[in-house]
């Protein structure tokens, strides 16, 4: 492409030189025609295409030209870039106009076709949860996932693995946890030589494992040789140290790779805001070495400092196309709830026709800071702000303040983690802003008794929009809006990945 | 160890110059008057630790990439605030956890990358403190 780009324009240089030089001159000479082409003449988004124009004249005539292109830049020299992005087939016209006479010009069309499209989309379900279960999973959203030993077929392909755009990397529950994983994927080791583990914390609880490699599918998307979590319970061996066991926070569920039911899933595809799980945070950079990483020699498991690279990463941006975010499409769900919900988690935002963010808002988020990933939330609107608040896919409700802050519903009397507003539905409103917007955004929102919704079409609903718990029991800045699933149904949210470019500027954002 | 190991809450305030050191952070100490509340900030975030003008650590907040280590950070609160509680209901997961107790009070939210939360325990508040002080 390069290289025939070059001959052109030597080609062209040298008919210059032999139709003589510029400059006009002598009032005897004119320009007759000028003529354009471009080659090639058919690109794709990414790729340039050299033009060169011929110019005819009598006398002593200039053959300079002023180059203008329709869409994209055009170089002095007649090098077309097309613009970026680009889901459709794009005709542009390059027009060359003679200096000396610029009423005299010529016109040439290039075509930038779309590059060719993998399938980006992948089916999700909100259902039940993973079989074999003695328990029911509600407002979680499920896909699969194919795992293979890396550069091979050898391949287990994984459902009821929960999408989660609150974290990222891809982590598997292992058969020994109960989880569906047997293909046994090889062990990453540390810059030692050691075995690498990890202990990746949520707000509720803790997951501990060795990273291991694999080529990763989803939809018609591939990361080669990535790293992931395998998650194993506390009976195998390396057992958690208890550096991570300790960062459990009371109340919380503990070690979730016990068993599948604490677990919830097969396993976590984090399709999130940042590139790896933990970032230059667990590089050397960090003068305090963090409890997340581990390596694990045969004497034991201590904390250890990796590099990015070692890091387990968001599949994502190790995707060939479609790396610079997601696209998490479901269906409304009424009040009263619905069974079995399908949707699609979509790769890219703007790389192709179904992933573009339309006349969606954009909220910017902080990428580094005590409120990464972070927007303000605002409640009731015009009242107090709330900067720690988030979209997450992988919280299965809406949780936000504790019920005697007036305004928010009221707690179940049979279970605290629920809301059982008294006059049912509840409908609210609060506001949102992220970093990049002088004033916030209204958003409606509407909580219904969790006792009552449970209970709706004998139990058999497991999608709810309306579904909502408190979140904090002090009240002020601690508390946060946790939009979970609940927020999703009927709406387009898109999750961009830190530096990572998209036609709504570059991630970390969210928008919806 | 991102957070404080020594200032246990319910324990006294000597620790918090260790608890600097050991974590490579900045301490801010501001004097309130019904408390003294010293904060310590690393690179990875931040911890306030609320004393009383008896010398007892009532309070501690944190936020930043890491949650602490609850262990060490609630001591014998710790155990005592672990019974989960059991019930019929679908759980509510990647929830905040929220404990409201007469022997403490614990909260804390956030996802990965960003935890915030406090805990406190009510008898040791001094007078005039409000729970939405501690922050």
């Amino acid at each position: 492409m390069r290289r025939i780009g070059l001959l052109l324009v030597v080609s062209s240089a040298l008919w210059m030189a032999a139709c003589g030089s510029s400059g006009n001159g002598s009032g005897s000479s004119s320009i007759t025609s000028v003529t354009v082409s471009c080659s090639p003449s058919t690109i794709i988004f990414g790729q340039t295409s050299q033009c060169s124009a011929t110019v005819i004249g009598t006398g002593n005539f200039s053959s300079g030209v002023t180059w203008t292109a329709s869409a994209g830049t055009i170089s002095a020299s007649g090098l077309f870039t097309p613009p970026s992005g680009g889901a459709t087939t794009l005709q542009v016209t390059i027009t060359a106009t003679s200096t000396q006479d610029t009423s005299k010009s010529g016109t040439a069309t290039v075509t930038v076709n779309p590059a060719q499209q993998v399938n980006n989309v992948q089916p999700i379900v909100v259902d039940a949860g993973p079989a074999p279960q003695s328990f029911f999973t509600v407002n979680q959203a499920f896909t699969s996932v194919t795992v293979c030993l890396p550069n091979s077929s050898t391949c287990q392909t994984i459902d009821h693995v929960l999408v989660d755009t609150g974290s990222s990397g891809l982590r598997l529950l292992s058969s020994a946890g109960g989880g569906e994983l047997t293909l046994a994927l090889p062990q990453a080791n540390d810059s030692g030589g050691n075995p690498l583990y990890e202990c990746e914390v949520f707000l509720d609880g803790y997951i501990w494992g060795s990273v291991s490699t694999a080529d990763i599918t989803v939809a018609g998307e591939k990361a080669s040789s990535a790293n992931v979590h395998v998650v194993i319970p506390a009976s195998a061996s390396p057992a958690p140290p208890g550096s991570c066991v300790s960062q459990n926070p009371p109340g919380g569920n503990g070690n979730e790779g016990n068993t599948l039911m604490a677990f919830g899933a097969n396993g976590i595809l984090g399709v999130g805001l940042f590139q790896q799980d933990c970032g230059l945070a667990c590089t050397s950079q960090n003068q305090l070495l963090p409890d997340v990483y581990y390596d694990c020699p045969a004497s034991g498991c201590n904390p250890t400092y990796v590099t990015l690279a070692q890091q387990v990463p968001n599949p994502v941006v190790m995707f060939a196309t479609d790396n610079n975010g997601v696209l998490v499409q479901l269906p409304a769900v009424p009040n009263g709830g619905s069974a079995d919900v399908q949707g699609s988690l979509i790769f890219g935002i703007g790389t192709q026709s179904n992933n573009g963010l339309g006349s969606t808002t954009v909220y910017d988020v902080p990428d580094s800071g005590n409120n990464a990933g972070n927007f303000t939330t605002i409640f009731p609107p015009n009242g107090i702000s709330y900067p720690a608040s988030f979209l997450d896919s992988g919280s299965n409700g809406l949780f936000f303040l504790n019920s005697s802050v007036p305004g928010v519903p009221a707690t179940c009397s049979d279970q605290n983690s629920w809301y059982c507003p008294t006059t049912s539905p509840d409908n609210l409103s609060a506001q949102n802003q992220g970093t990049n917007m002088s004033s916030p955004v209204s958003v409606s929102f509407s909580i219904e008794n969790a006792d009552m919704l449970f209970n709706n079409n004998n139990g058999a609903n497991t999608a709810f929009s309306t579904l909502g718990g408190p979140d904090c029991s002090v009240g002020g800045s601690n508390c946060a809006f946790d939009w979970g699933l609940s927020f999703f149904y009927g709406r387009n949210v898109f999750t961009a990945i830190e530096n990572m470019s998209t036609p709504g500027g570059t991630g970390p954002y969210v928008a919806y | 160890m991102p957070f404080p190991a020594r200032a246990v809450l319910g324990d006294s305030a000597a620790s918090v110059l260790t608890d600097q050191a050991r974590m490579k952070g900045t301490l801010r100490s501001v004097d309130r008057g019904t408390y003294v509340m010293h904060e310590i900030t690393t690179t990875t975030g931040a911890v306030r630790e609320f004393v009383s003008p008896g010398g007892a650590v009532f309070g501690v907040a944190w936020e930043g990439q890491f949650p602490p280590n609850f262990q060490q950070l609630l001591g014998p609160y710790y155990q005592q605030s672990q019974q989960a509680s059991a019930s019929q209901q679908p759980r509510a997961r990647r929830a905040p956890i929220g404990i409201e107790t007469p022997g403490l009070v614990f909260q804390q939210t956030g996802h990965a990358r960003s935890f915030h939360g406090v805990a406190y325990i009510p008898q040791l508040m001094p007078n005039g403190v409000q729970a939405s002080d501690i922050r």
